[in-house]
């Protein structure tokens, strides 16, 4: 699975690289972040392109699972 | 609570943070001014003696109050998160371009809303400048910028702006060693309590639904998505109405006493600085008092660097006038930008460029 390591980065950093992650792949995909409104900011970005989402709570703050 | 999961609640948002607005329009502060985070940020400087601009000097208590509202809801909902290391110094210089840009233009993005929602065009020029400045941050975005990653810290790293902003509360509360300006801008606000208590509401609203006008016009431009743009239209619709309503709608260009100038050009590249700077930084002035009250750090330098391009605004007469009337002739005289005040943008300007094209996200191509 293709892992997106966006912890730390400033908006839209993340949804950039998660974007980028799944116009390259077809495979599912793991994105982490560090704060939560970034969680909520990918997980809705991957809904509104019909995208199954699973995130969990990590140490370093979360891990959302695209597929 | 999740105000950002339907565009409803984002509206709603926008309504609500638009009524705080107009109440503190109706109980005192500056006409057209409202709520400007640029303008209060200025003042507070002022009030801390970082400048002696004596018009100018107030410490605003809407200013303490988004920063602690934010604090405190981020912490009641489990947002808050310490956080710090992303090129604090690059952050603490867009900062004062923020403030130096808002300054010229005379008022930040939030400011140009509630102006161009009192039919003020010089608002409208100064979106093209907004609009081509986050362009431009969306382009760099493009080609790999990034500022880098921030690390989680101490949880006492994130409580220390909202102390100091607490602290500032506590001295204006209690002694008198704060300045305050007895004409001008800085002597009109509404009563001390209600601008804190204004500042919480929309500290917290913010806060929930990432109100940001600089990420409204780059993820429209980015993404195609218009949820940020909806809050800011839900206020912009409420402060239209008040304005009609109360007859403070007045069209056109010279509008003497609303703090505005009309030199478009200037108008143009002020928030065109602004605009490029903000998307740089991932927020515009609003949305960084908000992420350093959930605990950024990185975002605290950033205000601590608007507190310094306000105070270097007016030492070095950086600001411009705003358009007036001579109260014994009733003639208008026209507002303007300082020779001052356009070497600093355009220095400020270059200074965004520099910052934008050296600055790569790992294994971005250079």
């Amino acid at each position: 699975m293709k892992e997106v390591d966006a912890r730390g980065l400033s908006c839209p950093e993340p949804l950039m690289l998660a974007g980028e992650a799944l116009k390259n792949t077809k495979e599912p995909i793991k994105v982490l972040v560090t704060e939560p409104h970034q969680k909520v900011n990918v997980e809705k970005f991957a809904k509104s392109r019909g995208k199954t989402v699973v995130s969990s709570e990590t140490e370093e703050g979360f891990e959302i699972t695209i597929s | 609570m999740n105000l950002f999961d339907s565009k409803k609640k984002l509206a709603l948002a926008g309504v609500l943070c638009g009524l705080v607005a107009v109440c503190l329009a109706i109980f005192g502060n500056p006409a057209n001014m409202a709520f400007c985070i640029a303008c209060f940020i200025r003042d507070t400087a002022g009030a801390l003696g970082l400048h002696q601009a004596e018009v100018v000097q107030y410490a605003r208590p809407e200013i303490i109050g988004l920063v602690l509202g934010a604090f405190i809801i981020s912490l009641a909902t489990k947002e808050y998160s310490s956080t710090a290391g992303s090129a604090p110094m690059i952050r603490f210089v867009l900062g004062m371009v923020l403030v130096i840009g808002s300054l010229v233009f005379l008022g930040c993005p939030l400011r140009m809303v509630i102006r161009m929602s009192a039919g003020d065009l010089n608002a409208w020029v100064a979106l093209i400048g907004f609009i081509l400045g986050v362009g431009t941050g969306v382009i760099a975005l493009k080609k790999g910028f990034s500022l880098g990653r921030a690390y989680v810290t101490h949880k006492t790293n994130g409580v220390v702006l909202p102390a100091l902003m607490l602290s500032i509360l506590l001295l204006a509360l209690f002694t008198s060693l704060l300045k305050a300006s007895e004409s001008g801008p800085g002597s009109m606000h509404a009563p001390l309590i209600m601008s804190l208590i204004g500042g919480l509401i929309f500290g917290a609203l913010a806060q929930k639904s990432r109100m940001c006008f600089a990420g409204a016009i780059r993820d429209v431009m980015l993404m195609r998505n218009f949820d940020l743009m909806t809050v800011i239209g839900g206020l912009f619709v409420v402060m239209l109405i008040f304005n009609i309503a109360s007859g403070r709608f007045v069209f056109g260009f010279n509008t003497p006493g609303i703090i505005a100038h009309s030199q478009h050009l200037w108008n143009i590249l002020g928030m065109y600085a602004v605009g490029f700077a903000a998307v740089l930084l991932g927020g515009c002035p609003l949305r960084q008092l908000i992420l350093a009250g959930q605990g950024s750090s990185d975002s605290a330098v950033t205000v601590l660097g608007m507190f310094a391009g306000a105070a270097i605004s007016h030492n070095f007469g950086l600001a411009s006038s705003g358009t007036a009337l001579n109260p014994e002739t009733q003639e208008v005289i026209a507002g303007a930008v300082t020779n001052n005040g356009k070497i600093a943008l355009i220095i400020c300007i270059i200074i965004c460029f520099v910052i934008a094209f050296t600055n790569k996200r790992e294994g971005a191509k250079s």
